[in-house]
C-alpha cells in the first residue's frame, strides 16, 4: 500500500506517514462508533431486560443519536478535582486507562491481512497491554484522596491481577491446538465452517470456552464481577470522584476493553472472520467466479470484516445482558471463583487439550478410520483443517 | 524534508525512558514513583518493538509494567499511614546511590560501545530499520532444542550438539520460582501461627 501512494505522492516518506494516519484515524473511529454503540446498547438492553423502552426521542425512532447527547452532556459537566487529590495522577489516570484499552486494537486483525500492525506475537501482546488498564484504576484510586476510591482500586488490582492467570492459562488452550500465537494465522486455521471452529476442536476448548469468557468478564470488571465500582458498597468505586469527561474517558476505557476481549475471543474459539457457514465461498463457487481474484479477495474480506464486527459485537451484547441479569458476588466469591474454580479448571483444560492434541494428532476419525481416510481427508484442504473437520464430524 | 521515523521514535522512547527514570529518583511519592517507573519501563518496551523484538516487548509490558502494578498495591498497602506517603532520604545514602549508579553506567557503556558495529558512526548513520520478522515461532522451537538461527551455518544437521535449546534453563528457573513460592508461603504459616499463640493485640493500640 505504502509503494501504492508513493506512485501519486512522489515520496516513500510521504506514503509512509499518510499510510500509519490512516491506519490509526480507522483503528480509532471504529472503536469509537462501536463505544458509542455499545452505550446505547447498554441502556436499551437494560431497558428491555427491566421492562422498559430506554431512550426514545433522541434522534427519532430507537434513541439512536442517545450517545451524541450524552457526550455533549459530559463534555459541558464541571470538572471537579478533589483538594485531597493528587493533581497529577488525577489528571493522568484516565488516560493510562484509555492508552491500554485502544493500543489493543492496533494488533487486533478485523480481517484475513487487515490489520494495523501484524504482531508475530499477536496474542500475547493483547494480553498483556489489556492487563495494564488497570493502572490506570489504581492510580485513580490511590490519587483520588477517597476512602471510597482506595477500596475500589485494591479491589479492581486484587481481581485483574487473579484473574489474569486463569485468562491466559484458557487463552492457552486454543492456542496450543492451533500451533500459533499469531492472530492471523488463527483466524485462517478456522476457515470452512463452524464446525472448524476451535471451541468445537475437542471437548477441551469447549470447556475452555466458558472459562475464558467468565474470566473475560472478570477482567474487564463487568458485573457480576464489578467489585471495583460497585455502586452498593461504594458509592461509585475508583471512579467516585470523577466526573464530566475524565469519568467518560474511563467508560471509554470500559467499553473498548469489552470489546477487545470479545474480539480475542471471537479469534480463539469462534472462527475469527469466518461466519458460520462458508457463504462467500460457496456463492463464489456456485457463479464461478476465481477466488483468487483481487476484488473477490477483497469482497471476501469485507464480509469477513463485517462478520468479524457482527461476532466481537455479540459478545458484548452477551456482556451487558449478564450484567443486567446476574446480582453481583461479594468480593470472597469473586476470589473463591477465580481460584478455586477458574484457575484449576483452566489448568485441567490446558492438560486434557494437550494430552487430546497427543492421541489423536490428525483427529479422532483418521485414528478410527485408519491412515487412509486422513489421506483422502488431507488430499483437498490444509492437514489441520482437515484434522479438524473429522475431529467435528467424529463427535457428532 | 523527510522524518526519519524510525529515529525520531528512537530518541523519543529513549528520553522517555531516561527522563521518568530521573523522575523516579527525583520524586518523594511513592505512588509517583511507580508511576514514573511505569512510563519508563513502557518506553524500553518501545524500544523493543522499535527494534523489531515483538515478543520481548510484549513480555517487558507482561512482566515488568504489569509487575509494577503489584509493586503499587503492595507499596500502598504497606506503607500508607498517611494519606500522603513522603520518602526521606538521608545525605548518605544519595552518596551511597550514585556510587552504585555511576559504576552500573560505567560498566554498561563499557559492554554497549564494546560491541563492533556501534564503533564506527557511518554504520550507524546508514544502518536501515530492522525488517519486522517472526519473532516468536523462533523463540518457541528454540525452547524445545531447534535453534532455527543456528541452522543455516551448520551442515550437519542431523546431529544435535550445539543446538541446546532453552528448555533446560527455564526449568531451572521455574524450579527456582516454585522454591521462593513455597518458601513464602512457609513464611507466612510460620507467622500466623505465631501470633495466634500470642495473644491478640488490643484494637486500641492497632496503628492506624
Amino acid at each position: 500500500m505504502v509503494d501504492f501512494l508513493a506512485q501519486y505522492l512522489g515520496s516513500v516518506w510521504l506514503a509512509g506517514t499518510l499510510w500509519a494516519l490512516v491506519q490509526v484515524v480507522l483503528v480509532l473511529t471504529v472503536v469509537m462508533i462501536s463505544v458509542a454503540f455499545f452505550t446505547w446498547l447498554e441502556r436499551k438492553e437494560s431497558a428491555r431486560i427491566q421492562d422498559r423502552l430506554g431512550p426514545t426521542r433522541v434522534g427519532g425512532r430507537f434513541g439512536w443519536l442517545q450517545p451524541v447527547a450524552d457526550g455533549l452532556k459530559l463534555l459541558m459537566k464541571e470538572d471537579l478535582i478533589p483538594a485531597a487529590a493528587d493533581r497529577v495522577l488525577f489528571r493522568a489516570a484516565p488516560y493510562v486507562s484509555f492508552c491500554a484499552a485502544f493500543t489493543v486494537f492496533v494488533a487486533l486483525p478485523v480481517a484475513s491481512g487487515w490489520v494495523a500492525l501484524r504482531l508475530d506475537a499477536g496474542v500475547f501482546f493483547v494480553l498483556a497491554v489489556a492487563g495494564l488498564e488497570v493502572l490506570g484504576v489504581v492510580l485513580a484510586g490511590y490519587a483520588s484522596g477517597s476512602k471510597w476510591s482506595l477500596f475500589g482500586a485494591m479491589r479492581e488490582a486484587a481481581q485483574v491481577v487473579s484473574y489474569e492467570v486463569p485468562l491466559a492459562l484458557s487463552a492457552v488452550v486454543p492456542v496450543m491446538v492451533a500451533g500459533s500465537i499469531d492472530p492471523v494465522t488463527i483466524g485462517d486455521l478456522q476457515a470452512g465452517g463452524f464446525w472448524n471452529w476451535l471451541v468445537f476442536h475437542d471437548p477441551f476448548t469447549f470447556a475452555a470456552f466458558f472459562v475464558y469468557f467468565t474470566c473475560a468478564v472478570a477482567s474487564v470488571n463487568r458485573a457480576p464481577f464489578d467489585l471495583p465500582e460497585a455502586e452498593s458498597e461504594l458509592v461509585a468505586g475508583f471512579m467516585t470522584e470523577y466526573s464530566g469527561f475524565r469519568w467518560r474517558v474511563f467508560f471509554m476505557a470500559e467499553y473498548a476493553s469489552m470489546l477487545a476481549v470479545s474480539f480475542l475471543l471471537v479469534f480463539l474459539f469462534l472462527g475469527a472472520w469466518h461466519g458460520p457457514l462458508p457463504l462467500v465461498a460457496g456463492v463464489y463457487a456456485v457463479l464461478g467466479i476465481p477466488a483468487g481474484h483481487p476484488l473477490a479477495i477483497f469482497v471476501a474480506q469485507l464480509a469477513g470484516a463485517g462478520v468479524f464486527l457482527v461476532k466481537g459485537y455479540l459478545g458484548v451484547a452477551t456482556m451487558i445482558w449478564l450484567r443486567w441479569t446476574l446480582p453481583r458476588l461479594r468480593i470472597d466469591q469473586v476470589m473463591t471463583m477465580c481460584l478455586k474454580y477458574c484457575l484449576p479448571l483452566s489448568a485441567a483444560m490446558f492438560l486434557g487439550a494437550a494430552v487430546w492434541l497427543y492421541a489423536f494428532p490428525a483427529g479422532v476419525t483418521s485414528r478410527l478410520l485408519g491412515p487412509g481416510a486422513a489421506a483422502t481427508e488431507a488430499a483437498g484442504s490444509p492437514p489441520a483443517v482437515a484434522g479438524r473437520t473429522a475431529l467435528a464430524e467424529g463427535e457428532r | 524534508m523527510a522524518v526519519h521515523w524510525h529515529s525520531f521514535f528512537f530518541w523519543l522512547m529513549a528520553i522517555m525512558a531516561c527522563g521518568f527514570a530521573l523522575a523516579v529518583v527525583f520524586s518523594n511519592n511513592i505512588v509517583r514513583m511507580a508511576f514514573y517507573l511505569i512510563l519508563s519501563l513502557g518506553a524500553v518496551s518501545g524500544l523493543f518493538f522499535l527494534a523489531g523484538a515483538d515478543f520481548l516487548g510484549a513480555m517487558q509490558l507482561m512482566i515488568y509494567v504489569g509487575g509494577t502494578v503489584v509493586l503499587l498495591v503492595f507499596g500502598v498497602m504497606l506503607t500508607a499511614r498517611r494519606p500522603w506517603v513522603d520518602m526521606q532520604t538521608s545525605g548518605g545514602q544519595w552518596v551511597l546511590a550514585a556510587v552504585v549508579g555511576a559504576l552500573l553506567l560505567a560498566v554498561l557503556l563499557q559492554t554497549a560501545f564494546s560491541v563492533p558495529p556501534w564503533q564506527s558512526s557511518a554504520a550507524a548513520a546508514g544502518a536501515l530499520p530492522p525488517a519486522a520478522e517472526p519473532t516468536a515461532g523462533p523463540l518457541g522451537l528454540a525452547m524445545v532444542g531447534v535453534r532455527v538461527e543456528r541452522m543455516a551455518d551448520r551442515p550437519a544437521a542431523e546431529s544435535s550438539s550445539g543446538l541446546a535449546g532453552y528448555l533446560l534453563p527455564f526449568e531451572i528457573v521455574s524450579v527456582h520460582l516454585v522454591v521462593v513460592l513455597v518458601g513464602a508461603a512457609y513464611l507466612a504459616r510460620a507467622r500466623r501461627r505465631l501470633s495466634a499463640a500470642a495473644p491478640a493485640r488490643p484494637l486500641e493500640e492497632a496503628p492506624q
